[in-house]
């Protein structure tokens, strides 16, 4: 059966709406999980930094050194090269929950770097002020250093989620679904232009929103 | 009461010395001033008081309690007690003014009604009732330190520690600030401890005062005797120019409490009593705490040294002799009246 029997509007409705939601699926889900996973890691690399609230050289070093390696691959390159991973976690490494695992992996080091670029443009001299009155590390993390640079993880995390948007895409190419898996297999490899470029446009208008959004909030937050 | 004794701090990374020797006590309800160029180490000092920084010898103690010696928890409850305000005033600035001064509450897990109420009362004493919801960014530098004054006295401080708190401000600004610490002093009987490099906060603000240079104390005591002894750690903060003194004869300096009238007379009287014409050299006046005093150099010949310093000692005026421009023979170290 060809795509030609069916109008647009069908396979809109049958591939590209599923696929979309798909996509976002992914990237609610690796987005949340990435940021959970990158405050606890840049909390980590912030306050065990020399001259930090619990400095710990060789803590530093290490996860220094990890967020570096990760960040290094290309992230097609570290998808499949962490299929044994995948496995172990989901039980397969083929369909978007699969994808979710490398995705995680690959923009959590990202969103570390960015909440600890954002705890390091807190003023010192703020947390010099919270220790004079005997708040306590946990308190000076979350009351103060969380608390006043919360515009900049904003724009943070805005530009991470985009990035993670294009990571998706790319996940189609090895197993994932969503639109990047649809814009590949039935658009390029198919040579339906009218897909592909449908699916392009829909991107555009993702990223659009997200950075939007994005910079509205941190307008209002500021 | 605050007691440092033989002090040191050295850097932890290259060992240099920042502080050594450091001995001053602090008694209840002083404002003390610890002045000095930048890099004396003063606002070091003042850190290892609440235990921002660690030193590595000698002792410091707070109402009888080692800074030294507190464990993480204890040191923390510690600074409970000790308010610290900052040159650049350290706000939260997404916060709102309330919320600021609600801070070391809400970190002390003190009720809401308890906070609501201590923020208000704080509000009032600083005179900022109308700004309880703007954002720092929308306030004066004055304004600021006023919300930092009100955040360091939220937990009831026996101490409270100012660096560099009026560096940042214009004169009148700091004037005014100056006002409300002195203000807080008397109504709360709270200590204050003022690290700064400008003379006229000392002057306006402080009834002690030390200065620090190179790491260690140059002069020490009440604000009063520095003034009126005019040390050369003194000279050289304020930057003074050497006036040029003559070879000839004995220059003396004279420090006299010119606040009544009649104290003006004092050459006129001295010259037409000793029925001795003398020149003088230098001369300024400067406001003390309400106490204008003024610091005067005079030139007189060897046959007349005896007679003017005796009419001085008998008035009990401080004087000493200038040479090249150090201190060298004293005169009576006896207050002004």
């Amino acid at each position: 059966m060809s795509l030609k029997n069916f109008t647009f509007a069908q396979i809109c409705q049958m591939i590209i709406v599923p696929a979309f939601f798909d996509t976002l699926k992914m990237l609610l889900i690796s987005g949340i999980l990435s940021t959970v996973f990158g405050f606890v890691f840049g909390v980590i690399l912030t306050v065990t930094e020399k001259g930090g609230l619990y400095e710990n050289v060789v803590v530093n070093r290490i996860l220094d050194f990890i967020v570096n390696t990760i960040r290094s691959f290309p992230f097609i390159i570290l998808m499949v090269s962490i299929i044994p991973f995948t496995r172990l976690i989901v039980g397969s490494s083929i369909g978007d929950t699969a994808a979710l695992v490398p995705l995680t992996v690959a923009c959590t080091p990202f969103m570390a770097r960015i909440f600890q670029n954002s705890f390091k443009e807190v003023d010192p001299a703020l947390i010099e002020a919270a220790q004079s009155f005997g708040a306590s590390k946990w308190q000076i993390v979350f009351k103060v250093m969380l608390k006043e640079s919360v515009p900049s993880i904003i724009s943070g995390l805005c530009l991470a989620i985009i990035n993670l948007l294009g990571a998706t895409a790319m996940a189609g190419a090895v197993g994932a679904g969503g639109l990047g898996a649809v814009a590949l297999t039935y658009g390029y490899q198919n040579f339906n232009q009218e897909i592909m470029y449908s699916i392009c446009v829909i991107l555009i208008i993702l990223v659009a929103i997200i950075q939007y959004f994005g910079d509205w909030i941190y307008k209002k937050l500021k | 009461m605050i007691e440092i004794k033989n002090l040191k701090k050295v850097w932890e990374d290259d060992g240099t010395s920042v502080l050594e020797d450091i001995n001053l006590t602090i008694e209840d309800g002083d404002i003390y001033a610890l002045v000095g160029r930048s890099g004396a180490g003063k606002s070091t000092l003042l850190r290892c008081i609440n235990g921002l920084t660690s030193y590595q010898g000698g002792s410091l103690t707070v109402d009888g309690c080692e800074i030294k010696n507190l464990k993480d928890k204890e040191l923390r409850e510690f600074r409970r007690r000790v308010g610290m305000i900052f040159q650049h005033f350290s706000l939260l600035e997404r916060e709102t003014v309330y919320q600021n001064i609600a801070l070391p509450m809400q970190c002390w897990k003190y009720s809401k009604e308890e906070t609501d109420k201590k923020v208000k009362e704080l509000l009032e004493l600083v005179g900022l009732n109308d700004k309880m919801n703007a954002k720092p960014r929308n306030l004066s530098g004055g304004q600021k330190q006023r919300v930092a004054i009100a955040r360091a006295l939220t937990m009831e401080p026996k101490i409270l520690l100012c660096d560099e708190a009026t560096s940042a401000l214009d004169p009148k600004t700091t004037n005014s600030i100056l006002e409300l610490l002195l203000e807080i002093n008397q109504k709360i009987g709270i200590t204050i401890v003022i690290v700064t490099h400008q003379m006229e906060v000392v002057r306006k603000a402080c009834n002690k005062a030390c200065i620090l240079e190179q790491g260690r104390i140059a002069d020490e005591g009440t604000v009063r005797d520095i003034f009126i002894k005019q040390p050369l750690s003194l000279r050289r903060l304020l930057g003074e120019e050497e006036i040029r003194l003559p070879k000839q004869g004995h220059n003396i300096q004279i420090a006299h409490m010119v606040n009544d009238i009649r104290d003006g007379e004092l050459f006129g009287k001295m010259s037409k009593e000793l029925d001795y014409v003398f020149p003088i050299l230098d001369g300024k006046i400067q406001e003390y705490q309400g106490d204008s005093m003024g610091i005067f150099v005079i030139n007189v010949d060897d046959d007349h040294l005896e007679v003017v310093t005796q009419y001085l000692d008998e008035r009990k005026i401080n004087w000493r002799e200038m040479r090249e421009g150090m201190n060298e023979k004293e005169g009576e170290t006896a207050p002004c009246h």
